[in-house]
């Protein structure tokens, strides 16, 4: 589903990756751990084509096409969904007539007819109820006035009816009471499909308790410095990154 | 008499020479103003006395005034001696012959509106018969409301049927020596509406101007004068398209509101006249006044603009709270692409007792324009427990642009509260990605964002308004970010 070959990025001048390699395939969740500025949320917007970013080097692949010569929109279209680190404010745009004109663009998009209003909220009285969403939060301004909570609640209710192929979470767990993280992680497991992929980035070994991965790397000195089991998480939760990136020094 | 006046003679063979007589069935008057072409606009109306010596006393008045140099606008001096002031029904060889002699781009824009096809030719001033469908909507409208007693009709007919209350209300409002623009309006003014809403009755429709578009042609000085009696109710919309042309056209409109007690008065307006084009070639320049009087106690005033169009545009609804207990409001979207340059804001004017005023300002600058708020809040001596909120703010897109605020208080009653909020924002690149990390594309994203930031605005307007200003601000914003 995902192939990143090599991919090299730098920030102003600075490369902050240098030369990651992953493979994701449908079906399977992949846990991204690493230390604050390894380059983690660099990663989940160079994958859903935000601008600002300086590709160096190396391939994506998404579901067999170049995934680097496609608009942002065109990734969420095919199927990209990124959960934000910091979900934005839009003052005055209602939540749910946003989340409407997001499914209706990639329906669009598909060839699919648009939902209808009665459609649509059949969809979203169902999806709240998994997340315990408080629902006064779809009257407001996209994220307007959030908690940091409440917040990526949205982000995981969007998730929700966006149902896409591949959903990267950049650290949606943090800031999360652990009420919110049991519903968030109930929200993702139910997500949890032979034909999607998800992406977990996150900084903390406490999600994966919730959302178990089949695979977990670190990503250190701009790559993938070690890869492993749900054990692997566990070990880094005891000992830290530090021996990871001495590991992966000495390599 | 018998001694024969040489002066009085000496007039009247150089108006001969200047053909006035003459060209009278062309209907057409060269260039330039005097006290005979004033005559002639109000002679061919066929107007009573009193409004012809109305028209003089403001043309005299002119020529002792100015061009005011107030505003945060730059523009080329405007020659009033090139105007033509009166070129009414002009005929229908005048303009294009069809649509296919009609600038594409501009069909393009109307389409997107939605207009239909018939309405769009009126719109780029082809002369179609079909424009008379129109018309011939607002008359129907217009005797269902008459059985009611109200009367709405152009001024012109208002002047013709109802010369008394004309006479009653013309100038009480915006005085013929207010401003240059309004006087020379009052002066030379060509047509426009009137409406008279009597006791106690709320008005069953919104009375909508934007079918009387072919005659907009005509209408660079239109006068409209709007009179709810006590306890009355009516909302007002007012659209206006212009045609593209090369060349600055000079707008000067009047608007008059007088609310009695009880009344309301809702008037709102999407203006989308033509704004130039990248290079600050063509467009009009807007220059109106626009003033409500709450005269009676407990009456209301509210203004709602989204201004989209004109190469400048000077303009400041206000609202004079005379009444005790009288209401005023100003709910504005203006927005600067281009080179538009945009100077508007209103004047809340505390005269009663208990008064209150809102005002909500947002200002869009895109491209190369310009846009400034200037609002005046004044509380006089006696205006007791006054209030007023007011909300300014700008949203910048590019750095190329510009956005200006010019508040001016002025409180003589202690008791007076009077607040004002002002915010400059951006739309942020992390906006525009989130919405296309969605799937919104690029386009749309904006608009998005930018119908969030008037929605305190749309939501005053009437439904249909509110999605034509919807679509008016997309249109005109395309190509601004990117
Ligand atoms: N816009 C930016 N400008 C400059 N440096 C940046 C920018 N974004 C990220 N960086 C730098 O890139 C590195 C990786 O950041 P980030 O991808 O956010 O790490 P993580 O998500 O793993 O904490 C950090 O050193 C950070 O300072
Ligand atoms: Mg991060």
């Amino acid at each position: 589903m995902l192939e990143i070959r090599d991919l090299r990025v730098a920030v102003d001048g600075k490369d902050i990756l240098t030369g990651l390699d992953l493979r994701v395939a449908p079906g399977e969740v992949h846990a991204i751990m690493g230390p604050n500025g390894s380059g983690k949320s660099t990663l989940a917007h160079v994958l859903a084509g935000r601008d600002g970013y300086e590709v160096t080097g190396g391939e994506i692949l998404f579901e067999g096409r170049p995934l680097l010569d496609l608009a942002p929109e065109e990734r969420a279209c095919a199927g990209l969904f990124l959960a934000f680190q910091y979900p934005v404010e839009i003052p005055g745009v209602n939540n749910t007539y946003f989340l409407k004109a997001a499914v209706n663009a990639i329906r669009k998009h598909r060839g699919e007819p648009e939902l209808d209003a009665m459609d649509f909220l059949a969809l979203v009285r169902e999806k709240l109820a998994v997340l315990h969403m408080d629902e006064s939060l779809l009257k407001r301004g996209v994220n307007v006035g959030f908690s940091g909570g409440e917040k990526k609640r949205n982000e995981i209710f969007q998730l929700a009816i966006m149902e896409p192929r591949l959903a990267i979470l950049d650290e949606t767990d943090s800031g999360l009471d652990i009420d919110a993280l049991k519903d968030v992680a109930k929200g993702v497991n139910a997500l949890r499909s032979p034909e999607r992929a998800i992406i977990l980035v996150t900084h903390y070994q406490r999600l994966l308790d919730h959302i178990v991965p089949d695979r977990v790397h670190v990503l250190s000195g701009g790559r993938i410095a070690t890869s492993g089991g749900q054990d692997l998480a566990l070990e880094l939760e005891s000992r830290g990154y530090e021996w990871v990136r001495e590991a992966a020094a000495g390599a | 008499m018998d001694t024969p006046n040489t002066e009085i003679d000496a007039l009247v063979r150089r108006e001969y020479q200047h053909g006035f007589v003459t060209d009278l069935e062309s209907d057409t008057v060269p260039p330039g103003l005097d006290e005979d072409v004033v005559r002639l606009i109000s002679r061919k109306k066929q107007e009573p006395a009193f409004l012809t010596e109305w028209r003089l006393r403001a043309y005299r008045h002119w020529l002792t005034m100015s061009e005011p140099r107030w505003a945060n606008l730059h523009h080329p001096p405007i020659d009033y001696d090139e105007i033509s002031y009166y070129s009414a029904p002009k005929s229908k060889d005048d303009g294009p012959k069809s649509l296919d002699e009609v600038d594409p781009k501009l069909l393009e824009t109307y389409e997107k509106l939605g207009i239909p096809l018939h309405e769009r030719a009126a719109l780029a001033g082809v002369a179609v018969d079909a424009v008379f469908d129109s018309v011939s909507v607002a008359t129907t409208f217009k005797d269902k409301l008459a059985e009611q007693g109200i009367v709405f009709c152009s001024f012109s007919e208002a002047v013709r049927e109802h010369p008394a209350l004309v006479e009653a209300y013309l100038g009480t409002v915006v005085p013929y020596t207010d401003n240059f623009f309004a006087t020379l309006n009052s002066a030379v003014f060509s047509d426009g509406s009137f409406c008279y809403v009597p006791k106690g009755l709320r008005c069953p429709m919104e009375l909508s101007t934007y079918f009387r578009i072919n005659a907009a042609k005509t209408g660079q000085f239109e006068r409209t004068l709007v009179v709810a009696d006590e306890g009355s109710y009516v909302s007002y919309l007012e659209g206006c398209t212009a045609p593209a042309r090369d060349e600055n056209q000079l707008h000067a409109a009047v608007v008059e509101l007088v609310a009695l007690e009880g009344a309301e008065i809702k008037y709102s307006t999407v203006q989308n006249w033509y704004p130039g084009d990248e290079h600050g070639t063509g467009g009009i320049y807007n220059f109106v006044t626009k003033r409500g009087d709450c005269r009676g106690n407990g009456s209301k005033i509210s203004w709602t603009q989204v201004e989209t169009g004109s190469a400048i545009t000077w303009k400041y609804p206000s609202c004079i709270l005379r009444g005790d207990d009288s209401v005023g409001a100003f709910y504005s979207v203006a927005l600067s692409n281009l080179r538009q340059q945009a100077d508007t804001g209103t004047k809340m004017i505390h005269l009663g007792r208990n008064t209150r005023s809102t005002v909500v300002s947002k200002g869009i600058s895109a491209g190369r324009g310009q846009n400034s708020y200037r609002g005046l809040v004044q509380i006089g001596k006696g205006a007791e427990n006054a209030r007023n909120y007011t909300q300014c703010d700008s949203l910048l897109m590019g750095d190329r642009c510009g956005a200006h605020t010019f508040p001016y208080m002025e409180v003589k009653n202690p008791s007076a509260k009077v607040e004002h909020e002002a915010t400059t924002s951006k739309i942020s690149d992390d906006q525009l990605f989130y919405c296309r990390q969605r799937g919104i594309g690029e386009e749309d994203a904006v608009s998005m964002i930018v119908n969030g930031f008037c929605k305190e605005v749309f939501r005053e307007l009437p439904m249909e308004f509110a999605v034509e200003a919807q679509k008016l601000l997309e249109v005109s914003l395309e190509g601004a970010v990117g």
